[in-house]
């Protein structure tokens, strides 16, 4: 690969964080925060696929360059990105669902490959999938019993005396009371906002640390999404769950996040804590998102209209087959000079806790 | 699922001659000679070419021999050969097809390949040799042939549908759970395909049938046993048609046709009930044309 995308990498790689160390040594990210270790983070990956088109010809997408995400316990980190920014790709990366193309996942700190039968349980029994569309990630022939007792059963959760109890206890963990009412029943007679119930509570029935929830209320009434974030607030609180919430939408974010991370084309643009970013945004990408907000200061509006509409009449995002060479954002920034075109600029870390890739801050002035 | 099947006046009507014809095939032989005191192959010299009469009910042939005594055991004979085609076919299928879509990569390319090569041989044509060469050797035999042959035609919508299935995301959900593969296959899949395998479980039925009846026309088969396409290939031996025997060759001919009747209207319903939304869909189409017609009543009384 001679593409000058390979310059970015170079650029990039920060000087204290060699990647083929399996454990690098920790930047304090948050000075004042815990350093407690992520259970599961994601350690420079890069995903690139490779798809077919007519005549033989191949193509290459390059959803996701260099990306890094860390989970920890009883936080949640929301991950924002406009349409094809390459979140659900990170998200199925956390999932095993492809192999990286460079980097690692790692869980509490052990590089994960791809896995099959017990090892891919072992791994499952920890990490766990919220998808968008409630409808298609239940079975429609299934009730939600066979659902929760599959889960429970699997990871032995649950012998033959107690396995009723347990799904009942599940229903009542995520509020589908009277859980007599809802065990039997099939998806197509629960609404949106209760199937998006009986998915996450086949999440939880395998007792996991970490969720990865992509846009899990995006497909929902307006009136349901509140109470599906407060749900997945009062997890984190009373489970310690570690979260990963996808979303398009800022406010959204906000209500529920300790951490935001910025994407932009695949790229990791911005990410910090909660309020640092959304008050304080340091990118020009992330400054375009909340400058288009109605009301950056807003505070939730559940019914959260996708930002993302008002930006895009800016410009385009690349195509991801043939994208701008350095910052991906180049092409949309007014700020962009002729290093922005060369090379993805290194991560900058800033005394707010936040960190920003883009070549206004000072390389390696981290703290 | 199968309560709600039944709610279907198409379905029930199909299934009630399907389950006439299998319990004539079960029993009839045995009513036949208890009841009628006739058999199939004996000779009443003293009724050749009756027409339907007290004592033959549905007239003799050409030789003697009773056809209604005859039609009984040919359902027998024409139904086994019906159902060993399609059980074979079906299962051959419902595993190549499913395992080719799951499996995906070099095991998918190689079954396919092997689809491919039974899709292009002449189906029939090898049919006939085979069984010219097993000299027919009766119902069993030629079913086992048509199975052998007949399967390919629906592995290829089996793997089609296989695959889409395994990238929805109720099967990427339970495959997190940790599912294994073999239960990801016959627990979240399979459901979803009961309609294409019933479907094809039943034309494979119907196809067994007719393409017993068509060696049999053929006059490749077992001269000993009685089916319905025996019964036709010797009326039409016998001049049936000419000398206007009607009673000798309509009534295997119309056996034939109310089966795959029947079957058909099983299928719709079938068809219907595997894929709720699409019924869901249905109902919310009938109501909104139900709707929409009796607006235009109410405003053609204005
Ligand atoms: N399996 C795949 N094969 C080929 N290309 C893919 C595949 N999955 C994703 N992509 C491409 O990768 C890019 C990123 O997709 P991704 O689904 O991660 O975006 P996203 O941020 O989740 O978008 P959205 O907000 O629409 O869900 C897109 O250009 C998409 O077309
Ligand atoms: S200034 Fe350069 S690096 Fe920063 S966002 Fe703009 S184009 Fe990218
Ligand atoms: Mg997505």
């Amino acid at each position: 690969m001679l593409s000058d995308t390979d310059g970015g990498v170079d650029a990039r790689r920060h000087p204290e964080e060699p990647d083929a160390v399996p454990e690098p040594p920790r930047h304090p990210e948050e000075p004042d925060a815990v350093p407690e270790p992520p259970v599961l983070e994601a350690a420079d990956v890069t995903m690139h696929f490779t798809v077919r088109g007519g005549l033989g010809r191949t193509s290459t997408v390059k959803a996701l360059e260099h990306a890094s995400l860390r989970l920890r316990r009883g936080r949640i980190v929301a991950l924002v990105g406009e349409s094809g920014s390459g979140k659900t790709t990170l998200a199925r990366l956390f999932a095993l669902m492809y192999t990286p193309t460079s980097g690692e996942i790692r869980l509490r700190g052990e590089p994960v490959g791809p896995r099959r039968g017990r090892a891919a349980r072992e791994y499952y029994s920890e990490v766990q999938m919220v998808f968008q569309d409630p409808f298609a990630s239940l079975n429609s022939m299934h009730t939600v019993r066979h659902n929760l007792a599959r889960a429970l059963r699997i990871h032995g959760r649950a012998g033959r005396d107690d396995i009723e109890e347990r799904m009942h206890a599940l229903l009542e963990r995520v509020s589908l009371t009277p859980t007599r009412d809802f065990i039997g029943k099939l998806p197509h007679e629960l609404s949106g906002g209760q199937r998006q119930r009986v998915a996450i509570a086949r999440a939880l029935a395998v007792g996991p640390k970490v969720v990865l929830g992509d846009e899990p209320i995006s497909m929902l009434d307006v009136s349901m999404r509140l109470d599906i974030l407060n749900l997945l607030a009062r997890l984190r609180d009373e489970e310690d769950l570690a979260l990963l919430y996808i979303t398009h939408d800022i406010a959204g974010a906000r209500y529920l996040a300790e951490e935001i991370h910025v994407m932009y084309a695949g790229q990791m643009v911005e990410g910090g804590p909660t309020e640092e970013i959304i008050q304080n945004p340091q990118h020009p990408y992330t400054r375009l998102l909340l400058g288009a907000s109605p009301d950056p200061a807003r505070t939730l509006t559940p019914g959260g209209s996708s930002v993302f509409a008002d930006v895009e009449d800016s410009g385009e995002p690349p195509n991801l087959t043939d994208p701008p060479p350095g910052c991906r954002f180049h092409p949309r920034c007014p700020f962009a000079t002729d290093s922005c075109r060369r090379a993805f600029p290194a991560r900058t870390e800033l005394p707010t806790g936040q960190w920003v890739h883009c070549w206004l801050y000072p390389s390696g002035a981290s703290t | 699922m199968v309560r709600r099947l039944l709610k279907d006046w198409k379905v029930r009507l199909g299934v009630a001659v399907f389950a006439a014809f299998c319990l004539l095939a079960l029993l009839g032989p045995w009513l036949t000679s208890a009841l009628l005191h006739q058999s199939p192959t004996r000779l009443d010299l003293n009724a050749v070419s009756s027409p339907p009469s007290s004592k033959h009910l549905l007239g003799t042939t050409a030789s003697g021999q009773d056809v209604l005594a005859q039609l009984v055991t040919g359902t027998r004979e024409s139904m086994l050969a019906g159902l060993v085609a399609s059980v074979l076919g079906t299962f051959i299928a419902v595993v190549v097809g499913v395992t080719a879509g799951l499996a995906g990569g070099i095991v998918d390319s190689a079954l396919t390949g092997l689809t491919n090569v039974f899709l292009t041989m002449p189906g029939f044509a090898l049919i006939f040799v085979i069984s010219g060469y097993t000299r027919g050797g009766g119902p069993v035999v030629i079913g086992i042939i048509i199975g052998l042959f007949g399967w390919a035609g629906g592995t290829r919508a089996l793997r089609a549908q296989a695959m889409s299935l395994r990238n929805r995301e109720f099967v990427l959900a339970m495959r997190m759970l940790g599912e294994s593969r073999w239960r990801l296959a016959m627990s979240e899949v399979l459901p979803h395909l009961i309609g294409w395998i019933s479907a094809m479980f039943l034309g494979g039925f119907v196809g067994g049938v007719l393409a017993e009846s068509g060696l049999a026309f053929l006059g490749v088969s077992d001269p000993s046993t009685v089916s319905w396409g025996i019964m036709i290939s010797d009326a039409q031996q016998g001049n049936a048609l000419i000398s206007g025997m009607w009673w000798w060759f309509a009534p295997p001919g119309l056996c034939i046709a109310l089966l795959g009747a029947s079957v058909a209207l099983i299928n719709f319903g079938v068809d219907e009930i595997s894929n709720p939304r699409l019924r869901g869909a249905n109902r919310a189409l009938v109501k909104r044309a139900q709707e929409a017609s009796r607006a235009k009543e109410v405003s053609h009384a204005r």
